[in-house]
């Protein structure tokens, strides 16, 4: 500076632009989130609609257009579980305990002690620690009867939680499509449980034997002589804790503490 | 074009690579460098974040006090960095969703703190933005090189187009998992060092030591 009275080393000057630069930074940082907040919550909802559609087999990948989202997400009926009290609720009900389906956050959910409970070790199949009291969880009816029904379902694999949806058939014991948005796997060996071939294996297989959960991810190729081979589903080769993640997963979200009981009531 | 900006603005794509030369960003060229589409993306956010870092700190270089200007760059940068997440979770969310976490790495990118504090603190502030643009663009050769061997070993595809097909595909290539992880890129940027210093060998440095000769030889001799 040809100032010869300015410092900049002097500690007003050091105050003044920690100052200036924390403001400046500050407006331009909140401005960037207040103005593309709107476009990120709705991209996020695009993406948890799609991954449903994809689970239920209503879209196709590089056949459907982003645009027809909407109209197809609006086929389901959107129902809030309640898996302490093992049913669905009612309209009343959902909006007495405070639920919007839409903004509805089971993740949050699960962190509010009020509105989670902790699951024992014994319990705790999945390793999620604890469960949210409530679950949304889509219907595709067809003349009043339930067609098919996508359950979110979530667990830990090797280094990250899964986040997926499951959709089953009418009868609550098919599989009729799985989807994983959200995991952190190794990329291309645990994070084949996004490749859609080995998702391809999913449908027509059966969860239950005799009410129980007998789904499981084989280490390896199914045996297809086996009699077990329709509770069966590959193993993701390289990926061993993925893939036990991904049938612990299963077994805690379709068994007691989960959506068992309320599958069992399709059923009947 | 003078040959000063041509320089600063192609020099560090061969002749000064901030990876090969000065050794910088290593860590991210490890981590996002398994597909094409996600390494580009990390690229075009690194250039801007760092010739925009480059463009503030030069523009307000004779005020900040050299006791707190590294903090004073790294708040710069932080907040250039928080803006491209937030836009890329808006405009480009599946990528957003691989990368969220990579992108916020880029406050700790050597390159950006690298070239703020090099170059950015003594130019003004038209050249230091060249500059910040010029060594994003040699971070990118290198990082786009790195993935386009590791996606088409580790995948068998260039930017998730099926190049060769796969067995789990029905195909007849068995992809070699190993380039899919980490250490993979060490070894292949480390040749990609070889390579380019053996093309440009005055980037070869005098070795900071010499092996002396065997004592106990020595003493018998």
């Amino acid at each position: 500076m040809s100032d010869a009275t300015y410092d900049k080393d002097s500690i007003k000057n050091v105050v003044m632009v920690a100052l200036g630069v924390c403001f400046v930074c500050a407006i331009i940082v909140s401005m960037a989130a207040v103005q593309l907040k709107p476009l990120q919550v709705a991209n996020k909802e695009l993406d948890r609609n799609k991954n449903i559609l994809i689970a239920a087999g209503l879209f196709k990948p590089d056949v459907t257009q982003i645009s027809e989202i909407d109209t197809l997400f609006e086929q389901f009926t959107v129902k809030v579980v309640d898996l302490q009290e093992k049913r669905f609720l009612t309209m009343t009900e959902v909006i007495d305990a405070g639920i919007d389906v839409k903004k509805y956050d089971q993740r949050k959910a699960a962190k509010d002690p009020s509105q989670s409970i902790e699951l024992g070790q014994q319990r705790d199949i999945a390793s999620i620690s604890r469960r949210a009291r409530y679950s949304v969880a889509y219907l595709l009816e067809n003349d009043g009867q339930v067609d098919r029904i996508v359950l979110p379902v979530h667990g830990y694999g090797l280094w990250s939680t899964l986040y997926g949806f499951i959709a089953l058939e009418g009868d609550g014991n098919t599989v009729a499509g799985i989807t994983f948005y959200e995991q952190k796997e190794t990329a291309g060996l645990g994070g084949e449980v996004d490749n859609p071939a080995w998702k391809g294996l999913w449908p027509g297989k059966l969860i239950y034997a005799n009410d129980k959960v007998a789904f499981e991810v084989t280490k390896g190729p199914v045996d297809p002589k086996s009699s077990r081979a329709q509770y069966q589903v590959d193993g993701l080769s390289g990926a061993t804790l993925t893939s036990r993640g991904v049938q612990n997963l299963i077994a805690f979200w379709m068994g007691e503490d989960g959506f068992g009981p309320i599958l069992k009531n399709l059923q009947g | 074009m003078s040959n000063s900006v041509k320089e600063v603005l192609f020099g560090p794509i061969f002749n000064d690579n901030p990876i090969g030369l000065q050794i910088l960003g290593i860590c991210s060229a490890l981590a996002v460098t398994t597909q094409m589409s996600v390494a580009l993306v990390m690229c075009i956010a690194l250039t801007l974040v760092t010739a925009f870092s480059n463009l503030f700190i030069s523009l307000i270089r004779n005020q900040i006090p050299s006791s707190i200007r590294i903090i004073v760059q790294m708040t710069i940068i932080a907040s250039l960095v928080i803006v491209v997440d937030q836009i890329l979770g808006a405009v480009a969310y599946d990528i957003s969703k691989q990368l969220t976490v990579f992108v916020g790495l880029i406050i700790t990118n050597c390159i950006v703190m690298g070239r703020a504090e090099a170059f950015a603190m003594q130019n003004p502030p038209g050249i230091s933005f060249l500059d910040g643009l010029g060594n994003g663009l040699g971070y990118s050769v290198v990082l786009m090189a790195v993935a386009i061997i590791r996606e088409l070993i580790g995948s068998g595809s260039l930017m998730g187009i099926e190049i060769l097909p796969l067995v789990t595909n029905g195909g007849w290539y068995v992809p070699t998992g190993m380039m899919l992880l980490p250490p993979s890129a060490f070894f292949i940027i480390g040749l990609l060092i070889w390579a380019l210093r053996s093309w440009k060998s005055e980037q070869i440095e005098e070795p900071e030591y010499e092996i002396g000769g065997h004592t106990a030889l020595s003493r018998a001799m």
